[in-house]
């Protein structure tokens, strides 16, 4: 074969040697381990039951501090969502408390309604910061705005696979993550090691252990549960509409795949003559 | 095959009549099924442009607290960004509402028609005029009710149009008392 | 596209029209009767499917524009009010996001359809260069949207992108604040950049009305490189193109589709989905996958200001090659070697492309440099040089002698 045969494909197979070797060497946060998602895949879909456990955890304990801004009490009883009742979400929202003024322009506080978006809990930013020196991010697109390096090229499958599910999957793994910084790890005063945060110093302390959060429909009240239905909750609540959109893309794929194939048949009944 | 382009796809249409109907059939459900495809694709662009989520949810029902409107009073407030004119009458503006004769108006209705039995002494109507569209004003105009600057139309105190002119009475929105106090809109 | 067409409207009112404003003539004659190469493969489809994703960009884009908001405070949320709120708000913002993405993959793939058949070449000279502007033009619409989400990417590739201009010496500064309307990139930069955007896509629309005209001047390109000689080479535009072009697009539509509604994040990146801080900067700042290659060639150069002069550069670069390339045969079918250097751009604008979303560390900036030289390399010395002593195959006599061999 030709010299300039031979030097690409010297090139691609030491390009692809690289792209295999070289992410192992330049670890700064380990990979999540993958768990499995009633929402993951094509005909995938929300567990009614998880997403309202998950808002429990959410309410009980995340709330303290992580606002949900961009989520209404009226989206609880959207279909596709947790399942509650209108009445269940206006009981929700009626808990709630938003910040409004009263007749003669003072500040004051009223009960939520369906209209409202969740408050957050802290009165500003600089408030938030206060409390852990970094403000706790806002966990509406939170699911959505997180990920891990998948490398290649398991980034290339992940597009066959449809493997969507990193924000969950990194989610649930940073609730698990905690333990003892290993021998050598510098830690700050106030930061807390954790597995999966990137550079591992993390300002939240551990926020869930077992038993914490109590469940009615009897699933095991471990941290394990609790990561993953909080991460499937925080999953809705950044694509709410996620099962609408997997059916409709069933149908609009399978009339794409019709259409190509009636338009297939015309060009060749057009062409035979040409 | 010498041809021009033109007159060779003539040509086409020179074949029996059975393949004819084949090839016609295999177009037509070509075309069908690309003009479903074209109106599906419709659906969404049109449908977005109607109220989205946050706006129905914002126009739902809301509670009116009735007991600090005064006697006489008229208030004011917004509901699916219409405003709504709540009037507390007195007994005599009661009165001059139902006494009129119904067949002399320009949009004829009955002053009962225009309040919830037993709860006559509220009047809780949508404050856009009828002509076009201005917000008129309270305790105006000859007949106690209110009157429209914009081209001189004026109402009673059931929020009937006498003169002027808007064609329709002030319209009702949909409500209903929760209580003696308290009233529903929407 | 010269003379008169055969166009004869049978209806009395057309007629009338026809005399008054010959609309009807005009596209009877450029995508009816219009004589099309009758070996033309599904590599000439992606002009159509172009103008396809142009016209879906548009549309979503204006449905998108009368819901969002452009101002710092607003944007993100207005977004998310889009994907939450609004009817069918999640299917238009995704049919646009990844349609930017589409749209760049045609584009590619067109550019080097374009490159391995000779498209540049006499006398489409003018034809390719309207290609380049489009290009250009596509290059700034698609940052500018990109900005628009107000993300963390979104705020920081401004960032990043506004200040190359401070590389320019002594007007510089004054060029960045200039762009920015403040001392950062703000309010007054994300309002700019939506207006902008907005208008963009129609200057494309009008560039690629003059890029079309000129392709009908010339006609086709085609997969021999040599023009048709007699009515036996071609076909008319309809049934034949359209039919067989319909057909690719529904194929290109089930690509497009599986992004939109089975992985619609996959191409974008995840930290755009966090609200823009000015105070914090991304571990990691990337643009969009179709913006990589240059990003790396941008990164591979250790100086400033050489550095965007290279970027530039490596686009600009692309208006001359029809006077870099001197070989006389036009398609890479009958150039031997040419074909294997051409395999070796694609490799390596790939590479580029891969490199482009490392960090500028280690390997990553070695190989980007060899790959940067010889993404240069190709148009300045390999091309010009080809031309000269390059041994090519023999053409065949016509393009429906060439056909001939394929079917009986």
């Amino acid at each position: 074969m030709s010299v300039l045969k031979r030097t690409v494909i010297g090139v691609t197979m030491a390009g692809a040697i690289a792209a295999l070797v070289l992410p192992a060497l330049a670890e700064e946060q380990a990979p999540p381990p993958r768990h499995k998602w009633s929402f993951a895949g094509p005909f995938g879909k929300y567990d009614q039951g998880q997403l309202q456990r998950g808002f429990k955890v959410y309410k009980e304990v995340c709330a303290v501090c992580h606002s949900l801004s961009m989520v209404a009490f009226r989206n609880l009883a959207e279909p596709g969502g947790p399942g509650f009742s209108e009445a269940q979400a206006a009981a929700v929202a009626s808990e709630a408390k938003i910040p409004d003024i009263d007749d003669k322009g003072a500040p004051t506080e009223r009960a939520g309604r369906l209209a409202d978006y969740f408050p957050s809990p802290f009165p500003n930013e600089l408030a938030a910061k206060a409390v852990h020196g970094v403000a706790p991010p806002d966990m509406s697109t939170l699911a959505k705005g997180r990920t891990y390096e998948r490398g290649f090229p398991w980034f290339v499958f992940d597009m066959f696979t449809q493997y969507q599910e990193q924000g969950p999957d990194y989610i649930a793994a940073l609730m698990k993550g905690y333990e003892k910084p290993p021998q050598g790890f510098q830690l700050p005063p106030n930061g807390h090691y954790n597995k999966y945060f990137p550079g591992h110093n993390i300002a939240m302390p551990p926020p869930l252990q077992d038993g914490q959060v109590t469940y009615d429909d009897g699933a095991p009240q471990t941290l394990d549960q609790y990561s993953q239905d909080v991460a499937a909750f925080l999953m809705w609540a950044a694509e709410p509409h996620l099962v609408q959109r997997k059916r409709i893309g069933s149908q609009v794929v399978i009339f794409l795949i019709v259409l190509a194939g009636l338009m297939y048949f015309t060009k060749k009944k057009v062409w035979h003559d040409a | 095959m010498n041809k021009p382009p033109e007159e060779r796809a003539k040509d086409v249409t020179t074949v029996s009549s059975a393949e004819h109907t084949r090839r016609d059939f295999l177009y037509i459900a070509t075309g069908a099924v690309g003009a479903v495809g074209a109106a599906a694709v419709l659906v969404p662009l049109i449908a977005q442009m109607n109220p989205d989520a946050s706006t129905i949810a914002a126009g739902a029902p809301i509670d009116v607290d009735l007991a600090p409107i005064a006697d006489g009073q008229i208030i004011k407030l917004f509901w699916r960004s219409k405003p709504i004119f709540i009037f507390h009458r007195t007994k005599k503006e009661i009165e001059e509402a139902e006494k009129v004769n119904v067949a002399s108006l320009p949009d004829p209705e009955t002053d009962s028609a225009r309040v919830k039995q037993g709860h006559d002494q509220w009047l809780v109507v949508i404050g856009i005029c009828t002509h076009l569209g201005c917000i008129p004003l309270g305790h105006q105009g000859e007949y106690g009710g209110w009157f429209c600057p914009c081209h001189g139309s004026v109402y009673d105190t059931s929020g009937r149009i006498r003169s002027g002119p808007a064609p329709k009475n002030l319209a009702l929105p949909p409500y209903k008392f929760v209580s003696d106090t308290k009233i529903q809109i929407g | 596209m010269s003379g008169h067409s055969t166009y004869k409207p049978q209806n009395k009112f057309l007629q009338w029209f026809e005399k008054r404003l010959p609309v009807g003539g005009l596209i009877h004659s450029s995508f009816v009767a219009y004589p099309t190469p009758r070996n033309l493969n599904y590599l000439w489809t992606f002009g159509g499917i172009l103008a396809f994703m142009l016209g879906v960009q548009i549309v979503t884009g204006v449905v998108l524009a009368m819901h969002y908001t452009p101002h710092v405070d607003l944007a993100f949320k207005s977004v998310e009010g889009i994907m939450r709120d609004v009817n069918y708000g999640w299917l238009l913002r995704y049919l646009h996001a990844n349609g930017a993405s589409m749209f760049f993959l045609a584009v590619y793939i067109h550019m080097f359809r374009g490159i391995y058949y000779g498209s540049y070449k006499e006398p489409r000279e003018v034809l390719w260069i309207l290609g380049v502007i489009i290009y250009l033009l596509m290059m700034a619409t698609g940052f500018m949207g990109y900005v628009l989400v107000w993300g963390q990417m979104s705020f920081w590739a401004a960032t990043v992108i506004t200040n190359l201009f401070s590389a320019i010496p002594g007007v510089g500064d004054a060029i960045v604040t200039w762009l920015w309307g403040g001392y950062a990139v703000g309010n007054p930069t994300l309002n700019r950049f939506y207006s902008l955007h907005y208008l963009l896509p129609f200057v494309i629309a009008g560039v690629v009305v003059l890029h079309i005209w000129a392709l009908h001047v010339a006609g086709q390109n085609n997969p021999t490189g040599i023009e048709p000689k007699s009515n036996k080479d071609t076909v008319a535009f309809t049934p034949y193109a359209t039919v067989k072009d319909g057909f690719f697009m529904a194929m290109f539509c089930i690509l497009y589709a599986w992004f939109v509604f089975y992985i619609p994040n996959f191409l974008g990146h995840a930290d755009n989905y966090i609200p823009a801080n000015p105070a914090v900067t991304p571990t990691h700042i990337v643009p969009e996958w179709y913006y990589l290659p240059f990003y790396a060639i941008l990164r591979a150069i250790p100086d400033k200001l050489m550095g965007v002069i290279a970027l530039a550069a490596s686009i600009v670069i692309l208006a001359f090659l029809p006077w870099l390339d001197t070989s006389k045969v036009r398609s890479a079918r009958y150039r031997p070697l040419f074909k294997q250097f051409f395999w070796l751009f694609v490799i390596v604008c790939i590479g580029l492309g891969w490199l482009g979303s490392k960090p500028p560390e280690g390997i990553y900036v070695i190989l980007a440099r060899i790959f940067t030289a010889y993404y240069f390399a190709f148009f300045l010395i390999v091309m010009p040089l080809l031309g000269i002593f390059e041994k090519t195959k023999p053409l065949p006599n016509s393009i429906s002698d060439s056909v001939l061999g394929a079917k009986v």
